[in-house]
């Protein structure tokens, strides 16, 4: 055994890489709940990438064979409806796993010096899972497949001039075909698979470079012992691997319980509108995406008119406002200058649509930025004082909602008082301070001095 | 100031809203382990359905295994539009003529009951009423204006819908004033029997409650095995659990 070791490692550095990324990776030991949920997103990936596998062998990418092909792996295929339930539940709770992650991020200040670059490539995995996931909603060609894609493609023709060039150009049609489920097809079983498989890996090299965060954001790499292993660092394995085996069995009670017990989720994971095929004469009464995507769906139907107007106005002004009282140079005045002119003039020939479109886009350009935003002395929520505390609060209370409202019609009244795009103006309002004012409110907020070693009871 | 408290105000108000929220459904309770139920509704989905609807993601022999019928009695009762028990069910009647005879091709059931809900489909089965007006004859309170014909009449005989004048009044802002509108709307109330039928309205009750059920296994064979299995997979997880558990702890015991 030894002998074939040597062998190996005189040809593939396989040790080496065992001891860097597992036996002799130190991670702190104070991980706590929150630290599952990287290792949980890895196993939804791999049981994706599995179960598509499967899914791919019988389905086909044929505007008239699609829907039946998928019923033909539920009705026929031996535990096809297993592997289907698998592949469709597991791409929901993808999305949980991420967006719980990414909590994680901002509890903990796991985004922070020197872990900026884990942190872009985790939101780059985040886009292009987006972008995945819509594509592959768009494979079992039911109604509501169709129409979502329908929708999600007309945004491009909110952009001026080439608008509906580049929308027909996505679809490969003047209509949502054929042509579009071919490629999507295309790029959502190896185009974006690959993305993301590469995106993953440059994140969790990354990580090993600079080492886990903590639930108390201390640098465990600044105490190491004589033989210069971190003092609270523990190795991965087997420490951490048999603490995730914990993690991940809970995890499949879950997954396992959702896949048997409740597939559908009550029309939340797999819609009732997706039951009949794609009819491009019959428009769902609603068209709603998945859970994962109405918040983001929220703030675009969020911008009508009067608010994009609104907002564009104050944001002028602030601009505007910047190029007076900024300390800085000459040059920073001439930007916020041509801001705000390009924001006048951009308020008055582009359509609240395109807007809308914008301020999406932003929500999701804003999270790659959070590194430069978060000016705190200190990384941990352990640490940081009443301000981004309640900051966080409201943020993903507002998320919540916004993700709430996305699946309700914008004119009911589901909360109280005003009617649901109303709501849903605030609460884009909230997710935009969160990151625009994280700077100041993170600066003034009064900390507690952070210890030298990890807590660990 | 003023309009902006008055819009406050209305915002206070209960919205009426416009858009139809459905017809008021009647719960159905499905029972995928009652074979006989299954059985029932099966004979009344081929002998009635079928000629008209497909349900072509489900096979012959497939519902016979699963509803304990052998081959042969599927051949012998069940298959009038197939050639083999290893068919799908395929409708009698051609799309294309469907298309010509109703306007619309009958959609394929074999996934109604995911689709619109068992609730609905014992509903709109037992709310036909005789409509002079629509071009079948036929109307549905639950799908209003439906070209299926009423395929069950001699079951159930002839119902009458009888309506009422519902108000609705809403409230909305018109040149910054608030503007209070008054209309009227004709609303289901209930049915009369006008014509009895060869069941009595328990009989067809039951004979629905019978189809819907067949309706629902049909829309996922496999859902009492996958509700078996799911209980032997958790049962092993919590196990494993504990020795997870177990396992974790073992380690951990030297890490302070």
């Amino acid at each position: 055994m030894q002998k074939l070791l040597t062998w190996i490692d005189d040809r593939f550095p396989l040790s080496k890489v065992w001891n860097e990324h597992l036996a002799q990776y130190y991670a702190p030991k104070n991980f706590n709940f929150w630290y599952y949920f990287g290792s949980l997103a890895l196993l939804v990936l791999v049981n994706q990438i599995v179960t598509g596998i499967f899914l791919t062998m019988n389905y086909k990418p044929d505007a008239a064979l699609a829907f039946g092909s998928v019923q033909y792996i539920m009705y026929d295929v031996s535990w096809g409806w297993l592997i289907r339930y698998m592949h469709s539940v597991g791409a929901s709770l993808f999305f949980a796993i991420i967006y719980l992650h990414m909590f994680r991020g901002l509890l903990y200040g796991s985004h922070r010096q020197p872990r900026e670059l884990i942190w872009i490539f985790g939101t780059l995995i985040f886009v292009a899972l987006m972008a995945e996931a819509f594509m592959g909603y768009l494979l079992p060609w039911g109604n509501m497949s169709y129409w979502g894609a329908q929708v999600i493609i007309s945004l491009f023709t909110a952009i001026p001039v080439i608008g509906n060039g580049l929308a027909q150009w996505v679809r490969g049609d003047f209509v949502v075909s054929d042509a579009t489920l071919n490629r999507f097809f295309a790029f959502h079983v190896i185009a974006l698979p690959l993305v993301l498989v590469a995106l993953v890996f440059v994140h969790l090299v990354a990580l090993h470079k600079v080492g886990s965060n903590n639930p108390d954001g201390v640098e465990i790499k600044k105490k190491k012992d004589a033989k210069g292993i971190p003092l609270d660092g523990i190795p991965f394995h087997p420490y951490y691997t048999v603490k995730d085996i914990v993690g991940v069995t809970v995890f499949l009670m879950v997954f396992s319980a959702i896949i048997f017990f409740a597939p559908s989720f009550g029309g939340k994971f797999l819609e009732h509108d997706n039951f009949i095929p794609a009819n491009i004469l019959s428009t769902p009464l609603d068209i709603v995406p998945l859970w994962y995507f109405t918040p983001f769906y929220s703030m675009l139907r969020a911008s009508t008119t009067d608010f994009t107007h609104g907002m564009l106005a104050v944001a002028t002004v602030l601009v505007a406002g910047l190029a007076f009282f900024t300390k800085r140079g000459f040059l920073a005045k001439l930007m916020s200058v041509v801001i705000a002119a390009v924001l006048i003039v951009g308020m008055f020939t582009l359509q609240a649509k395109l807007w809308g479109v914008i301020m999406m886009g932003s929500s999701i350009v804003l999270i790659f930025f959070l590194p430069w935003l978060d000016r705190s002395p200190v990384k941990s929520i352990r640490y940081r004082g009443s301000l981004y505390k309640s900051a966080l609060t409201i943020f993903v209370v507002s998320f919540i909602l916004l993700g709430y409202l996305g699946t309700k019609s914008p004119d009911a009244v589901s909360l109280v008082l005003f009617k649901n795009v109303t709501w849903a103006q605030a609460f884009t309002l909230v997710y935009l301070a969160f990151f625009v004012l994280m700077p100041w409110y993170t600066k003034i907020d009064k900390t507690k001095p952070v210890p030298e070693r990890v807590t660990f009871k | 100031m003023k309009k902006i408290v008055l819009s406050l105000l209305l915002a206070l108000l209960p919205v009426v809203s416009h858009a139809d929220e459905g017809p008021k459904l009647d719960h159905v309770k499905i029972d995928l382990s009652d074979k006989a139920s299954l059985q029932r509704g099966a004979r009344i989905f081929v002998n009635y359905c079928l000629s008209c609807h497909s349900a072509s993601y489900l096979r012959y022999d497939r519902m016979g295994h699963d509803l304990g019928i052998s081959d042969e009695l599927v051949k012998q009762d069940l298959l009038f539009a197939g050639n083999k028990v290893g068919d799908r069910m395929q409708a009698v009647m051609p799309v294309a003529d469907g298309k010509k005879w109703f306007g619309v091709a009958p959609p394929d059931l074999t996934l109604e009951a995911r689709y619109r809900g068992t609730d609905w489909i014992y509903t709109y089965l037992r709310s036909f009423y005789r409509d002079p007006k629509s071009f079948s004859g036929w109307n549905n309170t639950v799908f209003p204006h439906v070209a299926m014909p009423f395929v069950l009449y001699e079951w159930q005989g002839e119902q009458h819908a009888v309506f009422r004048t519902k108000t609705i009044v809403s409230h909305e802002m018109k040149n910054g004033k608030p503007v209070t509108q008054v209309s009227t709307e004709q609303v289901f109330d209930h049915f009369v029997l006008a014509k009895p039928g060869t069941m009595t309205p328990k009989q067809y009750d039951q004979a629905i409650r019978d189809l819907t059920n067949f309706m629902a296994y049909m829309s996922e064979p496999t859902k009492l095995e996958r509700i078996r299995i799911g209980v032997y997979v958790l049962i092993f997880l919590a196990v494993f659990l504990v020795v997870a558990i177990l396992l974790k702890k073992e380690y951990w015991k030297d890490i302070h």
